[in-house]
């Protein structure tokens, strides 16, 4: 067991626990952080997606140990109801999901994008979010959605 | 559904035999709420001001939820934000069956209608009586009934007063079309804001009191027998709570979820396994759908009055190959005994048909079992979330009245969970002199589309077989036509062809396990039909959409396809490597008509660049809702039909990951344009099937259109593109 420190959606935390052990695993269970969901364990889905340091990462077969000392942000701390995220707020708007399994992992995706490139097109958007598998098929509700909140976001 | 006490009965009423002219039928109950009379199993008002309805069908992202709230608050007068809808129970919801086939909004929501129709008279005469004024000057807004004057009462006053533990009555008259002011309007899901702010509402997000963490040992060999296994390394886990085997059954449970992980890797690595049952060979598989022992059936049958002469007959044949259900979260489940009863947690279809299947295997009443649905991801049919609620309930027997939560991995949920039943598909038309076709075959051979649990004496839950007394492997069947078929589903062809013989054959062996995948065998055999309909019109230089106007009497169907057609400019001009397809159908004969026009690009590769689809299902009670499940439908047929194949060897599943089974991803998702038929005033169907046949077919015909290839065999990839080119040349 070793202590990890990071800053888990703006809290800083500490965590006593395999250093090897997936983020993804010390967050749901541990830490009780459900948002990120388990897919499929093997960075192929996308389901579990949380931002470090700005960047959309798997936390499935991300080591604890890599984010010592960075800062995770999870669904959990992109918005609330009473104070969402542009995202959050357009994908409701756009009713862009049906099951919703995925949905916390792309927006996360969405929100590392936006960050980096706050005036993406249509393809950027697409590329950003490859990664990620819907097997609902609302990805074109999705891509509105982020490119909405984009637009809210870059208004004056 | 006609219930034989409602059958006038002849031996002790002859005159009814001759009774002259004809009288209106006797009003009927809707069948779910037939089956499940008691209102108060349906609609409770709560007193802080809230109307609580329980369907018996369950949310699977298709938003069924929000239509029922809707059609509840709507034949109520009560808002939106009042209704709170109850997940099913075997404790208490009304029992449904399973949700599937499209058929919750006709089930569920029109024994919702009927029975809140009724309600509302009945709170309408008790206000009637306490506010001392006639029923008909009364007023409903928001719950409040209010008359004349400042007199006003509520739902929630009268509750005491209106006994709800009644039957159902027939005859209620809910509003008509254009009296609702809910239904046929697009409302947002009332399920969404959780999810989009990541609060737990999947079973995989719910942790029970004291809960445990449960794996299953299985192998990777089909239909394996464990012959051995060391425990030590696996005892050595932290936090094991125990090691449980009864035959080829074998789990952990732990504390810890990594713990229960730690354990499972353990145990795999002291299990030996023989070797399993031979797995078809995947690249021959049409010809061994074709000589396995197969029950047959006729299906449909139907000769021409004056038979025509027969120039020549046109023979093609199609197949599709095994497909996954691919949720996107593995299956998982809760479960906690109390003596011997048990609870468990599920995102089962169907609470009540789990329950009789585990009632089977446990050897336990139903009284004694209690299934609960929670949410779990999409599951597009029968995957294998029954049969992790099995699992959860024989790990949980040793955690000594602890709750265990049990998560398939993702590779056993591609490999272990039940497919799509691969099918082959031959079709032969009879043409006269002016090459009108008479006559027309359609035979399917695949095995049975369902083994959901319930529906047989023997139960159909993987662990069931795998116990040291093991129930037999059933082998899947179909249903009946009347319930929309199986391998046969839309087999029957909506044209108006003069003769016709419709024949299925089920297979008798099951090597790989299959049950329902959205839509059954409709994918199949409407991308078989569709097809063999473009190249007949081809054959004939008869444009496609012409062409099936004038084979079809149907108007619905008509103005479907001429609305897709209308919204795609059909046809575009012509352009190199680009290309156009029609595909049609009327999922199950009796549901939503759907008409699409694919746009394809063509290489190597085929990218599939625009779906323009017109549907028609009936009244529409979430228009977005609607447009939400055909876009759905569309993209996730659009997979289906350019990349899904499940992969094996001789021992078998290959496709087990994500790279090895491979879905459409966000930058290869098509445009999908959507046109909603309004048909308020007819009986509202399902949409989340409609559009899988009508898209393969249309990408199918595309790819013609584009590239002068008919690919007959799915999915469309390199190399059967290839395939079909060397068999054009």
């Amino acid at each position: 067991m070793t202590s990890i420190h990071f800053r888990l959606n703006g809290v800083e935390t500490d965590v006593d626990a395999d250093p090897d052990a997936s983020l993804l695993s010390i967050l749901r269970g541990q830490l009780g952080i459900t948002g990120p969901h388990f897919g499929c364990g093997a960075n192929e889905c996308g389901a579990c997606n949380v931002i470090i340091d700005d960047h959309a990462v798997a936390s499935c077969d991300t080591p604890l140990w890599s984010v010592a000392n960075k800062e995770v942000t999870t669904i959990e701390g992109l918005g609330t109801a009473q104070a969402p995220h542009p995202l959050q707020r357009a994908f409701i708007a756009e009713q862009a999901l049906q099951c919703g399994y995925c949905v916390s992992g792309i927006l996360m995706s969405a929100a590392a994008l936006l960050k980096r490139n706050p005036n993406p097109t249509n393809m950027d958007v697409r590329t950003a979010l490859d990664r990620n598998l819907c097997r609902c098929g609302s990805h074109n509700r999705m891509v509105r959605a982020i490119l909405r909140a984009a637009a809210e976001m870059q208004a004056p | 559904m006609i219930s034989p006490k409602t059958e006038p009965s002849l031996k002790t009423e002859p005159s009814t035999v001759t009774a002259p002219g004809p009288s209106p039928a006797p009003p009927k109950l809707p069948p779910s709420l037939a089956a499940n009379p008691m209102l108060s199993s349906w609609i409770k008002f709560a007193p802080e001001g809230h109307v609580i309805v329980s369907p018996g069908k369950v949310e699977i992202g298709q938003g069924i939820v929000t239509a029922l709230a809707q059609i509840a608050a709507d034949e109520l007068d009560v808002d939106l934000a009042r209704v709170q809808m109850v997940r099913a129970t075997t404790a208490g919801s009304p029992n449904e069956g399973v949700t599937s086939g499209s058929l919750s909004v006709q089930h569920s929501g029109r024994a919702i209608r009927y029975a809140c129709a009724e309600i509302r008279q009945m709170f309408l005469a008790a206000a009637s009586e306490r506010l001392g004024v006639a029923p008909d000057v009364l007023a409903i807004s928001d719950g409040t009934i209010s008359g004349p004057g400042n007199l006003s009462t509520s739902y929630w006053e009268l509750a005491g007063d209106v006994e709800l533990d009644r039957h159902a009555a027939p005859g209620a008259v809910p509003k008509s079309s254009t009296q609702r002011t809910l239904a046929g309007n697009s409302v947002q899901r009332i399920d969404l804001p959780d999810k989009v702010f990541g609060r737990p509402r999947f079973i995989h997000d719910t942790k029970l009191p004291d809960m445990l963490h449960g794996r299953v040992l299985r192998s990777e060999l089909a239909a394996a027998t464990l012959t051995a296994l060391k425990e030590d390394g696996a005892r050595a886990a932290p936090g094991l709570i125990a090691i449980v085997r009864d035959g080829n059954f074998a789990g952990v449970v732990s504390e810890t979820e990594a713990g229960a992980e730690a354990a499972l890797l353990a145990l795999r690595k002291g299990a030996a396994w023989s070797p399993g049952e031979a797995l078809p060979d995947e690249n021959q598989l049409a010809d061994w759908l074709k000589v396995q022992p197969a029950e047959s059936t006729v299906i449909s049958s139907k000769s021409a009055p004056r038979p025509s002469e027969t120039k020549q007959t046109i023979r093609r044949q199609y197949s599709r190959p095994y497909i996954a259900h691919g949720s996107i979260a593995p299956s998982c489940a809760m479960a906690q005994w109390t003596g011997d009863r048990v609870r468990v947690w599920t995102h089962s279809q169907g609470v009540y048909l789990l329950r009789s299947d585990l009632s089977m295997i446990l050897k336990l009443p139903p009284d004694h079992i209690t299934v609960e649905h929670m949410e779990g991801a999409g599951c597009y049919g029968h995957n294998a979330a029954d049969d992790v609620a099995l699992d959860a309930i024989l790990l949980a027997k040793a955690a000594g009245g602890r709750p265990v939560r049990v998560l398939w991995s993702r590779a056993d949920e591609m490999s272990h969970a039940p497919f799509g039943a691969a099918m082959r598909i031959e079709i032969e038309a009879d043409l006269d002199a002016q090459n009108e076709i008479v006559a027309w075959r359609h035979s399917v051979w695949s095995n049975g589309h369902s083994a959901r649990p319930g529906r047989a004496d023997m139960p159909g839950l993987l662990a069931g077989t795998e116990l040291a007394k093991p129930f037999p492997r059933s082998i899947s069947t179909n249903p009946p036509q009347a319930n929309g078929g199986g391998g046969d589903r839309n087999s029957i062809p909506l044209y108006d062809f003069p003769s016709w013989q419709i024949e299925s054959h089920r297979l008798l062996t099951m090597p790989v396990r299959t049950s329902a995948l959205r839509t059954l065998g409709a994918q199949g055999n409407v991308f078989a039909i569709e097809s063999f309909l473009d190249e007949l019109a081809a054959e004939r230089g008869e444009d496609p959409v012409a062409f099936r106007l004038r084979l079809l009497t149907d108007t619905r169907a008509q103005d479907v396809i001429r609305a897709a057609a209308r919204r795609a400019n059909w046809k575009p001009a012509p352009r190199d490597g680009v290309g156009y397809g029609l595909g049609f159908a009327r999922y199950k004969n009796t549901g939503a008509y759907c008409a699409v026009i694919a746009e394809i690009e063509g290489a190597e590769d085929i990218t599939v660049k625009r779906l323009t689809l017109a549907v028609d299902v009936g009244e529409a009670i979430n228009p977005d809702g609607v447009i939400n499940q055909i876009e759905g439908g569309a993209i996730q047929a659009t997979s289906w039909v350019l990349k899904e194949r499940v992969r094996f060897d001789n021992t078998r599943i290959t496709s087990n990951s994500w790279s090895e089974y491979p879905i459409l991803r966000f930058s290869e998702v098509p445009d999908v344009e959507v046109e909603i038929m309004s048909r308020p005033e007819i009986e509202p169907v399902g949409a989340g099937e409609a559009a899988h046949g009508p898209v393969a077919a249309a990408i199918a015909n595309a790819v013609f259109d584009a590239l002068g290839v008919r690919v007959r065999t799915l999915p469309i990839t390199r190399d059967n593109l290839i395939a079909a080119m060397e068999l054009t040349s």
